[in-house]
């Protein structure tokens, strides 16, 4: 039951950072230069100072700070994330439509850098200073300085221009009229690069922490006993070690959330894959703060869901974590 | 120091490393003999593949690619430089008061470290880029915004460990100050950890700029990797060396940096064996 206290204790650290990102937000509002009435009379065309003053008042910017304060937290409480004039909709509507294809994106590049990247650990750890071991970590060892949007571009070079093998962008060959089966199939077609693409720095950092944790397991007692038993090494290896020598992978897997949200941005640009980065993109070129910052928010409190979430497989995985 | 120097160049891919780098900052330091025209000048017909004339091409405006690699080196090595060193200065100073001080400044300085580290780095580089609009420092303040949080925790970590050792303790009982104890006996001992992890920073501060630049968020004055490959973006299909070669700068820059990272990671702290 402690391990549920624990997790509470965790919980109630995340509503202080959701509360924080308001604050950040209203931060970097007030540091914007201009503020939105000045934009949106600039936008009209017509900006003259009286015109400005009252869209200054109907929107309460000439109110006190505080007062401005306290109601964008009571409207980012309700979801009301403010108006995005360039879409002529709701800044958090426009989010919610966006939302399924980036979360289907970065979930699939995220369980596949998991999984390849705990087996070539355990592989490389396995197989320590052999050939195999060299070969995997001369491979991280790139993979983890390949800036994302170019290894996008590359894929498609390669596998769409050269090959044609794979769609270049978008989430779906809209003009065939899949259905049911066939829909996904052709979803998971547009999804290999991109999911490749952003996946691919992960899995390099997963391998290199999965092996070094590996490595740091051997010489524990319990994998003495256990040999000493006479356990065959397959059974140390997954029965005994792997369970322990994941942890460390999983709390950096919920460190790294937060970056794989901000690869997903240039990785969507590439493949105009539709959705939160491209929205961020667009909202980008239009210089439109407003979207920018509801999607920053977000974005960062799906960061937050994602390390509970993962506290929480965490404390199913380790039964040794108390309050 | 000149054993650490001794067990760096015993690590034959750090040296490696440092090779590639001093040949990046030597053609930084030619380029205004090897393309005095600069970067932006049109220097031929467009769409050149990469050959003995135009070395590695030419893009869609005609303008030569290897000029662009060449001009592009400066600025990310400037960026990369630049924003680690104040990401490194500013998180040493959180680090630092939070290690020393402990107490409720430790968990104020810590639970906002946390919060920066939580955040999406990339977004919120992103917005500051936005808000201050694109420029070489807007972008420097960006990147340093979003790398300071592993230093500062690093930082603390090790003054937490050395607080309780005699050296402090007698610095301390002779009457020392906070900032004379934090300056001159704790931050010393702990320039080794903060240069190993600090040029990593370098690589991801290279890494985010060029990112930031291919969105468009670079300076638009100024010539760099992330800039070439969204303006050959548009020619890809036909002209694929326009995106290429800067990429294979990029990579083998942030390799090398990083190779030289762990070489000097283990040159500095031999005692945490490489595992």
């Amino acid at each position: 039951m402690r391990r549920w206290r624990y997790f509470g204790y965790r919980l109630a650290f995340a509503l202080p950072v959701v509360f924080g990102i308001l604050v950040l937000n209203f931060f970097l509002i007030q540091l914007a230069p201009g503020d939105a009435a000045s934009v949106l009379a600039g936008e009209s065309g017509a900006a003259s100072p009286e015109y400005t003053a009252m869209l200054r008042e109907k929107f309460g910017l000439d109110r006190p700070l505080l007062e401005q304060f306290l109601a964008y937290i009571g409207n980012a409480v309700q979801f009301n994330l403010g108006y995005s004039f360039r879409n002529d909709s709701p800044v958090f509507e426009l989010i919610l439509a966006r939302l399924g294809p980036t979360l289907l994106l970065m979930l699939t590049a995220f369980g596949a850098a998991l999984t390849l990247g705990t087996a070539l650990g355990v592989l490389a750890a396995v197989a320590r200073n052999s050939w195999r071991d060299a070969l995997i970590s001369v491979v991280t060892l790139i993979c983890y300085a390949t800036p994302v949007f170019w290894l996008g571009l590359m894929l498609i070079v390669v596998f769409s221009v050269n090959l044609n093998w794979l769609p270049t962008s978008g989430f779906e060959n809209i003009a065939e009229g899949y259905e049911g089966w066939e829909r996904w199939v052709d979803i998971g077609r547009h999804l290999i690069m991109p999911g490749t693409a952003l996946g691919l720095f992960y899995l390099a950092l997963y391998t290199r922490v999965m092996r070094a944790s590996m490595l740091e397991q051997t010489g524990m007692d319990y994998v003495t006993t256990a040999r000493a038993k006479g356990q065959t090494e397959r059974k140390i290896v997954f029965g005994h070690m792997l369970r322990n020598a994941f942890l460390p992978v999983l709390t950096m897997a919920g460190v790294q959330a937060g970056n794989l949200i901000g690869g997903s941005v240039v990785v969507e640009t590439v493949f105009g894959w539709p959705g939160l980065g491209t929205l961020a993109f667009n909202a980008l070129q239009s210089r439109d703060l407003n979207l920018l910052l509801g999607i920053f928010f977000i974005s960062a409190s799906l960061v937050v869901i994602i390390n509970l979430v993962v506290e929480l497989l965490t404390i199913t995985l380790d039964p040794r974590i108390q309050a | 120091m000149r054993a650490a120097l001794k067990r760096f160049a015993r690590n034959r891919m750090a040296v490696l490393g440092a090779c590639v780098i001093g040949l990046v900052a030597l053609l930084t330091a030619l380029a205004p003999l090897l393309y005095p025209a600069g970067a932006f000048t049109l220097a031929g017909p467009p769409l050149q593949p990469p050959g003995l004339r135009y070395l590695l091409g030419t893009d869609a405006l005609g303008r030569d690619v290897a000029a662009g690699v060449v001009a592009g080196a400066r600025t990310s090595l400037l960026i990369g430089l630049s924003a680690a060193l104040s990401a490194v200065l500013f998180g040493s100073l959180i680090g630092a008061l939070a290690g020393y001080y402990r107490g409720a400044v430790d968990i104020v300085l810590m639970r906002l470290t946390e919060f920066f580290q939580t955040i999406p780095a990339f977004l919120l580089a992103m917005l500051l880029v936005v808000i201050l609009s694109p420029s070489v420092f807007s972008v420097i303040i960006a990147i340093s915004a979003v790398s300071w949080p592993g230093i500062a925790r690093l930082v603390r970590g090790e003054f937490v460990a050395l607080g309780g050792r005699e050296f402090v303790l007698a610095s301390i009982g002779l009457g020392a100050s906070g900032p004379r104890i934090i300056f001159r006996h704790l931050l010393p001992n702990c320039v080794s950890a903060i240069i190993a992890v600090g040029s990593l920073l370098v690589a991801s501060a290279i890494l985010l700029e060029s990112g930031l630049a291919f969105l468009g968020l670079g300076d638009p004055n100024v010539m760099s990797w992330g800039l070439l490959i969204s303006a050959g973006r548009v020619t890809l299909r036909s002209a694929w060396w326009v995106c290429t070669f800067p990429g294979i700068a990029i990579l083998l820059t942030v390799l090398s940096i990083n190779l030289i990272g762990d070489g000097l990671n283990e040159a500095l702290n031999p005692r945490l064996r490489e595992r």
